[in-house]
Order: C-alpha cells, then sequence, then structure tokens
C-alpha cells in the first residue's frame, strides 16, 4: 500500500510518470506547432518584401527568373482555371454518388461494398500515379483517341493541356467529395425524410427538395476541401497539364497552362542562382500558401458551423 | 444491389434513379481504369515482351528459307497482319537493315559484354550486376546513356528510408500530440490547437519542399555535420511533416470517441489523468491508431514532391540516413519528362507507377482488415 | 390457447348506433396481416377494421408493434430494408399491399403524424405549401387559401398568422406539432395516422391536441398511437390493445376500459401489468 502522503504530494498528475507524459506530450504538441510556426514566417517574412500588386497581376517575361520583372499572373489564372474546371466534373460527378450510397444503395449489398473499397482505394493511390493515369488515359488514350476521330493531323486533344489536367484533377479529389457530401447527408435526421415521404412526395422529390438542400452547407465543404487540395497538387498535373513557359494565357480547353505550385518547384530546384531569386520564390510560394489556406480555413470554419447548427437543431 | 429502399419509383423518375446508381457504380469502373491505364504501360515489362539490349542477335538474312515464319516475324517486330501483308523481298530487305545496322555499331560497343543485355529483364530489374567499370556486383538505375539500367531495388530501398524515418517522425509526434490535445490539456489550448495543426494539411507539398530544400536543409546540416545537403533525413521529416495532419486528425478522432465513461471511471478509481489516458484511452482507441499509421505509411510512400525536392536524388542504394536517396514518386516525376512515349525507360517509370498502387491497395486492404479485427476485439470502440 | 385475436369486427359494431360506418365500408381493414424485420415477427395475424369518421387508437406495452402496425397503412415501413409482410391490407376497399400499387397516391390519402414533430426547416408559409405543391397545385391564392383553412383547422392560424414566412422552427414544440397537423390536412387526405403525437408535450399543448382531434374526427378518420389511457378513454371510439404484436382485443373504447373481456387487457388497463 502506498502512503496516503506520497499520493497527496505527487498531486493530481500521478507521480514522476504522469509528469513525464504530461511533458512528452506537451513537447510534442509545441514541436510540431514549431514547425508550422517556421514555416509560415519563414514563407511570410522572405515572400513579403517582392509580394506586390505588380508581381500578382502581369505576365512575366520569357526569363522569368529576373527578379525585377518576375511576376505570376499566368500561374494565378493556370491555377484557378484548372481547379475551377476540376469542380465542374467532381461535384455533380461526387454529390450525385454520395446521394446514392446514403439514400438508395443497400448497404448490405456486395456493389455498394464494392463502392466503398474503391472510394477508399482511391483516396489512397499516390497524387503521382494519377499523373501517370492522366498520361496513359486522358492524354494518350482519350486525346489520341479524339485526334484520330476528328482526323487532325496535328495533336490537338492528344497532349497535355487544361482539360485532362482539370479531369485527372477530378479523379483525384473524388473521394474528397464523396466523403464530404455523406457526411452531411447522414446528418439530416431521418424524420425529415419521412416528413416529405408521407406527405407523398416520391423518394427523387425527397432528395431534390428536402436533403440536398440540406446538404448544402456540407457539399459546399467538400467542394472548397476539394479545391484545397487540388490548388496545391503538382505531381498529377506533371505530364497532364502543366508547362515551363506559355507567352499567353490559357484561353482554350486545349491550352497547355502555367501554374502556380510547379512554378515554385522550377524556381527552387532550376533557378540559376538560388540566392538571388529566393524573393521571387518566396513570394510565389506565399501567393499558393495564401489560396491554399483560405480554402482550408474556409471549409473549416464552414464544417464547424454546420456541426454546431446540427447540434443546436437536435 | 439496387433500388429496392423506399417505394416504387414512376418512370420518368426510374431513369433517374437509375441514372444515379450508374453514377455511384462507376467509382468502382473508375478504380478498374486507374489500374488498367496506369498497369498497360508496364505490362510488356511485367511479360518479359521488350528487349532493351542495345545489341539485338543479328540472323544471317542468306538463311531466310530456313528460320521458321514464327521466328522471323517475332525477331523484326512486326505484328502478325503486318507480316502477311509483307512478300519475301520487303523481309529480306529488313534483315538486311539489321545487319546494317549491327555492322555500324562501333567495335568497342560490340565488345562490350553490357551490350547485349536486356535491361529490362526482371533479373536486372531486381538482382545485382557487375556493369563495365564496376569492381563489384550492384544494383543501378541509371535510365541514361547509351545503355539504360533499371535497378529497382534503389528505388525501393530509398522509398522505405525516407518513408520510414517519415513515420519516426511523425508518429509519435502526431499520437504525443493527439493525446495531450484529446486528454491532457485545457479546454482552452485544445480548442485552438487543434485546428493550428490539421493547418499543416492545407500547405501544399510543393511548399513544404521548400522549406526543407532551403531551411531545413542547412540547419539540419550544421548540426549534425554530414556531407550531403540534401538526403533522407531532410526529406524525412519533409514527409513527416505531410503525413502529420492526417496521423494526428485520425488519432485525435479516435482518442476523443473512447467513452467518456471509461474515463471517468478511472479516474474515480483513483487514477490520474495520465493514468486514464496511457492506460485506457489509448488502448482502447488502438484501432484509431492502427489505421492512422497505415494511412500515414501509405502517405508518406507516395508523396512527391517534398522527395523530389529534398532529398538529393541520387540512385545509390545507401541504407545510410546521410546519403542522398532518390524514391519510387520522385523518379516518375523527374524522368517522365526525358522518356521516349512507348519506350523502355518509359514503361518502366509505369511499372513504378504500377508498383506504387499495387503498394496502396494492399495498405488499403491489410489496414481495414487490421482495423476490423481490432475493433472487433476491443467491442466497437473508436 | 384463448386469444379472440383473428376474429374482425367485433360483433357489436352492428349495433353500435353511433357509428356512421354502418353504411359506408370500414376506413382501413386488415387480415391475418404478418410482418417481420429481418425474420423478427413483429406482428401476427392483425386482422382489424377501422370503421371511417371515428378515433381508433392503439394501446399496447412498448415495443408491441403499434408503430409497425401504423406504418403498415400508409407503407412508410417500405423504407426498413428486411422487412416482409403478408396477408390483407385494405385502404378504401383497396388493397394496398400489392405490387402495383401507387404508394405515393397511398400516402396522399393516408397522412401521417410523427411521434417527434418534423416540421421541415424551411418557412411556414413552406412547409405547409410543401405537399399542396407535390400536387401539382401551383396557384398561390389557392395555395394560401388552403394555408389558412388548414392552419385554423390545427388551431395555429391565430397564432402564427403574422409570422408565416419565419422559420417553423422558431415555433415551439407544441407549435410545431400542431404545424405537423395542419401540414398533413392541407393535403386533404382522409385517413389520419398519429404515431403518439402528443408524448413530447406538456399537459396543456397536449390538451389542445386532443381537442384538435376531437374536432378533426368530423371530417377524417383517425388512428392514433398513445400510452396514455386516459387520453385513449378521453378521445378514442375504439381501441385495440396489442400484446406481443397481436391484436389481443379490439373493441368500443368504453367497453376496453369498463368490461375487457381478456385478462391481459384488463392489467394493462388498470396499470397492473408487469
Ligand atoms: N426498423 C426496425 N428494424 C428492426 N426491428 C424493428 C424496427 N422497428 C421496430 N422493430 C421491432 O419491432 C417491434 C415493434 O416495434 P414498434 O416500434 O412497432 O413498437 P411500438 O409498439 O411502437 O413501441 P413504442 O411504444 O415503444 O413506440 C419491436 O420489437 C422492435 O424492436
Ligand atoms: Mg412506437
Amino acid at each position: 500500500m502506498r502512503p496516503i502522503g506520497e499520493s497527496r504530494r505527487l498531486g493530481r498528475w500521478g507521480g514522476p510518470a504522469g509528469i513525464v507524459g504530461l511533458i512528452l506530450t506537451g513537447l510534442a504538441t509545441l514541436v510540431l506547432l514549431a514547425f508550422l510556426v517556421a514555416l509560415l514566417t519563414t514563407v511570410l517574412s522572405k515572400g513579403m518584401p517582392a509580394f506586390s500588386w505588380r508581381f500578382v497581376s502581369t505576365i512575366p517575361r520569357k526569363d522569368f527568373f529576373d527578379v525585377d520583372s518576375a511576376a505570376i499572373l499566368p500561374m494565378v489564372v493556370g491555377t484557378s482555371l484548372r481547379v475551377l474546371i476540376m469542380t465542374v466534373f467532381v461535384m455533380p460527378f461526387g454529390v450525385i454518388t454520395a446521394v446514392y450510397l446514403t439514400e438508395y444503395a443497400d448497404p448490405a449489398s456486395p456493389f455498394t461494398r464494392g463502392i466503398r473499397a474503391a472510394i477508399g482505394n482511391i483516396a489512397g493511390v499516390p497524387s503521382i500515379v494519377f499523373g501517370l493515369f492522366g498520361l496513359g488515359f486522358f492524354v494518350n488514350f482519350l486525346g489520341r483517341g479524339l485526334d484520330g476521330l476528328t482526323g487532325s493531323g496535328v495533336p490537338v486533344f492528344g497532349r497535355p493541356s487544361l482539360l485532362w489536367a482539370s479531369l485527372t484533377l477530378a479523379v483525384m479529389t473524388l473521394p474528397v467529395v464523396i466523403v464530404a457530401t455523406e457526411e452531411s447527408l447522414r446528418s439530416i435526421p431521418s424524420g425529415l425524410r419521412e416528413a416529405s415521404l408521407a406527405l407523398g412526395a416520391t423518394k427523387l422529390e425527397t432528395v431534390w427538395t428536402i436533403v440536398l438542400p440540406q446538404a448544402l452547407p456540407g457539399i459546399l465543404t467538400g467542394g472548397i476541401l476539394a479545391v484545397g487540395r487540388a490548388a496545391g497538387e503538382v505531381a498529377p498535373i506533371l505530364f497532364t497539364g502543366a508547362a515551363y513557359y506559355t507567352a499567353e494565357l490559357p484561353g482554350r480547353l486545349t491550352d497547355q497552362f502555367m501554374d502556380l505550385g510547379y512554378h515554385v518547384y522550377v524556381l527552387a530546384t532550376q533557378s540559376p542562382n538560388v540566392d538571388q531569386t529566393a524573393p521571387i520564390l518566396y513570394a510565389t510560394a506565399l501567393a499558393l500558401l495564401v489560396l491554399t489556406l483560405a480554402l482550408n480555413a474556409g471549409a473549416i470554419l464552414l464544417r464547424s458551423r454546420m456541426r454546431r447548427n446540427l447540434r443546436e437543431a437536435v | 444491389m439496387g433500388l429496392r429502399r423506399g417505394h416504387r419509383a414512376r418512370p420518368g423518375e426510374w431513369i433517374i434513379e437509375k441514372l444515379i446508381q450508374a453514377v455511384g457504380l462507376s467509382t468502382i469502373g473508375l478504380m478498374v481504369l486507374i489500374l488498367v491505364f496506369v498497369g498497360r504501360e508496364a505490362l510488356p515489362v511485367l511479360m518479359g515482351r521488350i528487349n532493351t539490349a542495345l545489341v539485338q542477335p543479328i540472323l544471317p538474312s542468306k538463311e531466310i528459307d530456313s528460320i521458321p515464319r514464327d521466328d522471323l516475324r517475332s525477331y523484326l517486330e512486326l505484328s502478325r497482319s503486318q507480316f502477311e501483308g509483307m512478300d519475301r523481298e520487303m523481309l529480306m530487305a529488313m534483315m538486311e537493315a539489321r545487319e546494317e545496322g549491327f555492322r555500324d555499331i562501333p567495335e568497342s560497343f560490340r565488345a562490350d559484354p553490357d551490350s547485349t543485355v536486356n535491361t529490362a529483364d526482371w533479373r536486372q530489374l531486381l538482382l545485382p550486376r557487375q556493369w563495365t567499370g564496376y569492381t563489384r556486383p550492384e544494383f543501378v538505375w541509371q535510365p541514361v546513356g547509351t545503355i539504360h539500367k533499371y535497378n529497382l531495388v534503389p528505388l525501393l530501398v530509398g522509398s522505405l528510408k525516407v518513408t520510414l524515418v517519415g513515420l519516426l517522425f511523425a508518429v509519435p509526434l502526431s499520437l504525443g500530440a493527439a493525446l495531450y490535445v484529446s486528454q491532457l490539456a485545457p479546454v482552452r489550448v485544445r480548442e485552438w490547437v487543434k485546428p493550428t495543426i490539421e493547418l499543416l494539411a492545407g500547405i501544399p507539398s510543393v511548399v513544404l519542399g521548400v522549406f526543407c530544400l532551403l531551411v531545413l536543409s542547412g540547419l539540419l546540416q550544421s548540426l549534425f555535420g554530414y556531407q550531403f545537403r540534401l538526403n533522407a533525413l531532410v526529406a524525412g521529416i519533409g514527409l513527416g511533416l505531410t503525413a502529420v495532419p492526417l496521423i494526428f486528425t485520425i488519432a485525435e478522432d479516435s482518442f476523443t470517441g473512447v467513452p467518456r465513461g471509461y474515463v471517468q471511471a478511472s479516474l474515480a478509481l483513483g487514477a490520474s489523468p495520465w493514468q486514464a489516458a496511457w492506460q485506457v484511452v489509448l488502448p482502447s482507441a488502438m484501432p484509431g491508431v492502427v489505421a492512422a499509421m497505415i494511412l500515414g505509411f501509405g502517405r508518406c510512400l507516395g508523396e512527391t514532391m517534398v522527395v523530389l525536392m529534398a532529398s538529393g536524388n541520387a540512385s545509390m542504394l545507401s541504407w545510410s540516413l546521410f546519403d542522398s536517396t532518390r524514391s519510387m514518386t520522385a523518379t516518375i516525376a523527374a524522368e517522365m519528362a526525358e522518356a521516349v512515349s512507348g519506350g523502355g525507360h518509359y514503361r518502366m517509370l509505369f511499372l513504378l507507377g504500377t508498383l506504387l498502387f499495387a503498394i496502396s491497395f494492399v495498405t488499403h486492404l491489410i489496414g481495414g482488415r487490421i482495423v476490423r479485427r481490432l475493433r472487433r476485439r476491443l467491442g466497437g470502440v473508436a | 390457447m384463448e386469444t379472440p385475436t383473428s376474429r374482425s369486427i367485433p360483433a357489436e359494431d352492428a349495433l353500435d348506433s353511433e357509428s356512421p360506418s354502418r353504411t359506408s365500408p370500414p376506413a382501413i381493414e386488415t387480415k391475418d396481416l404478418c410482418l417481420s424485420y429481418d425474420e423478427a415477427p413483429a406482428l401476427r395475424d392483425v386482422s382489424l377494421s377501422v370503421p371511417e369518421r371515428q378515433v381508433t387508437a392503439l394501446i399496447g406495452p412498448s415495443g408491441c408493434g403499434k408503430s409497425t402496425l401504423l406504418r403498415c397503412f400508409n407503407r412508410m415501413n417500405d423504407l426498413i430494408p428486411g422487412v416482409r409482410v403478408t396477408g390483407q391490407c385494405r385502404v378504401g376497399g383497396q388493397d394496398i399491399l400489392g405490387d402495383g400499387v401507387d404508394v405515393i397516391g397511398l400516402r396522399k390519402q393516408v397522412g401521417m403524424v410523427f411521434q417527434r414533430s418534423n416540421p421541415f426547416p424551411m418557412s411556414i408559409r413552406a412547409n405547409m405549401a410543401y405537399g399542396l405543391k407535390l400536387q401539382g397545385l401551383r396557384n398561390r391564392v389557392e395555395q394560401d387559401r388552403i394555408v389558412e383553412e388548414s392552419l385554423r383547422a390545427a388551431a395555429l392560424w391565430d397564432e402564427v398568422k403574422d409570422r408565416l414566412d419565419r422559420n417553423a422552427l422558431e415555433l415551439s414544440g407544441g407549435q410545431q406539432q400542431r404545424l405537423c397537423i395542419a401540414r398533413a390536412i392541407a393535403i386533404r387526405p382522409r385517413i389520419l395516422l398519429m404515431d403518439e403525437p402528443a408524448s413530447a408535450l406538456d399537459p396543456i399543448t397536449t390538451m389542445r391536441i386532443e381537442e384538435l382531434i376531437l374536432e378533426l374526427r368530423r371530417d377524417y378518420t383517425i388512428v392514433i398511437v398513445t400510452h396514455n389511457m386516459q387520453q385513449a378513454a378521453r378521445i378514442s371510439d375504439r381501441t385495440a390493445f396489442l400484446y406481443l404484436g397481436e391484436v389481443v382485443e379490439f373493441d368500443r373504447t368504453s367497453r376496453i376500459f369498463t368490461h375487457p373481456r381478456d385478462q391481459r387487457t384488463e392489467d394493462y388497463v388498470t396499470g397492473r401489468f408487469g
């Protein structure tokens, strides 16, 4: 038996083990926070000097390593376009799949389990493999197939482009949209569905007029998360559409485009003089970071508000 | 399968519901499509149908009539229909062209035993070989120069090495932080620490790559004083940072998911918060923790940009953490631009992709199994 | 052994002078209705007939199948996977269990009010108009007329007439439940099913809902599930006592509460049930 005095002395943390445990776990938290802070302050402090309105709003000359004339408008446009087009494809597909899974599918059926397994797998596939898939399927198979059909001599579809990069990203972010949508569909009380059905609505009418409007915040969250994820990804677009340099902004779906993330990579690894070009590198990274963090913060906020509303409603 | 949940639809809706079902089912198709179109390009390598030897064996054109037709066809690399469409003259001309080409190869090459080696053969992919100029058998990935060497072992080892470093960095830190945040921290701390750590998920890996490349690498080098600035350690820590939000979030969720009653019961028996966290919460959240580690493994193995930028990309076989390292993902990203579409190198990169796909597939499968088994054993907690 | 279950309509029915159902056919009629959830039987050989324009109460201990039976009448059980139904169930003389039955049409005739009030998170007006729009009624004037009429019938009009465009979730619990009743009667069903409509409400609101039910009785056939014996006694004309999925006794309410024929019924209504 432990003497009473000892347990009092060791206090509420439960002895040396408890204190060591507390310190270690607290330290782990601190280390992670320190990394985050170091990263953010580095990018911010080194990126701010070169960051200006001119920097984001002009088209750079061909030699984009030149510190004075460097600018990122084409990259901002390229990245925005590719996530926008991706959204157009991934949202309907993801939402419909989630609706099927929550509202229609028999959870015990092998097909349903197959779909769930497929979604989980797609979520785990490395992003570079999506790049290969995009190259093999969209560019080489679909693109060249289309070129063969239209009989054009020069490749129009059969080369990397905005369209193929966006589609590749759509495939990659599909699980994000499905999972977020499913979560919000499941959180809708079944009483609402029953009420609608009991009033003589068909299942589809119920989904369309009651379920989907209620799930809208969750669907939106999923969309923003997908966009945030895709905006920062470089690997899937390396072979499917990103260009080292283009003289003009992309005007057609079949154009190649410059991309913020890819540009960061180029500036970091192919600069003739890394120290000299560091300011524009950090400024470009800052632009990308602001974009993705804003999107993610938006999604987190939206979701927490949604969960709170839900808790109050129940 | 199907739409039995709910009532019978009306005819117009029946079509729409079938469409919804079709979209849902097509997710499975998508998964298959990915496998097929990545695997398709790698198939010739897997089937041993590709021969990259610089100097191919020569069948003398004089003997054209004594060579079995099938052998002749595969020698000239013709499809059956192409072959049928050709007369003796044309075949003869092709054989002579081959002989011509052979004579054009400089004597020095022909004498090199490496020049007749099919570097895409599975032995060359997996076993060491003493190439000309090497003092002992080695595993070499070197798809440049006259003879492309495609040994996969250095890349596999490189990927595993950085992944292990990444996990060794990320798992203890994430689990520690998750335990602290969910069980030990005061509520006010918890409320802002959790979203802050999750913010890491929103940082693009290419930005993390820049951080590792320009900041972390110098810092660690001055700390440890090793030779190569970019190496497996730097890349591993970068990878770890990409995996932290994933592992942290899942672990934190499953710690929080442990019924409050368990903790209170153990506190009521006189346990300290730490004892409750360590002896009650951690074990009963085990499925979540395991799932987090498995997903973290997949994440580290599949991450591209950080490794590409921070590992130094030297494809030598080494288990040292301080050597420059190259992973499978980084290899694909770095080399695809110079690989000729449909060529040996191109197919080899797709083979790496297929391998990555297979690993992620198996990880997911095994992970799901383990988690399900643990969950059953622990009676449905977490 | 001496369960008088499978006997349809009790003989006294013919003598029941206050019943208008003597000439018209019963609103709902079941015969040997059996239902099981994933092989676990929940209803066994239920045979009863619910007369028109009367209030029929279903009573019985928890889990005996009251809700299940009620949900058979508008086929809400279809929503639950693994449900199997055999036997007959007729509404307005028409079989409703067959494959070819227009379930949507059935539910427009058989309205339902749930235990937990479930107004849509939209405006009061939108809640009320929801069923009307489903019926294809687009005319706003006509819609407004029916909305007012139904809200008046549900004794809610005076409380909400000034805030029809406010969110229905702002209403109190009792008001929400009355809104659900109003919403159900807005589409003019012939039958109204109510599953413990007042169980979550305070005594005063409960009383208002009971009054409402007695009002509605003139125009609608009502089947109500309740755990409250006094309530059943106060508002219903007929009462069915269910036990373990069987109808033990079905009779005029006054009889059930004064001279039950079955021992179990007596035990239950007198509160001696173990
Ligand atoms: N969705 C379902 N799946 C499986 N079994 C169910 C389901 N709903 C009800 N049951 C079972 O059917 C039986 C009857 O349930 P029902 O809900 O009809 O009871 P009840 O009489 O309405 O009870 P209460 O008074 O508590 O509401 C119960 O044994 C219940 O467990
Ligand atoms: Mg019930």
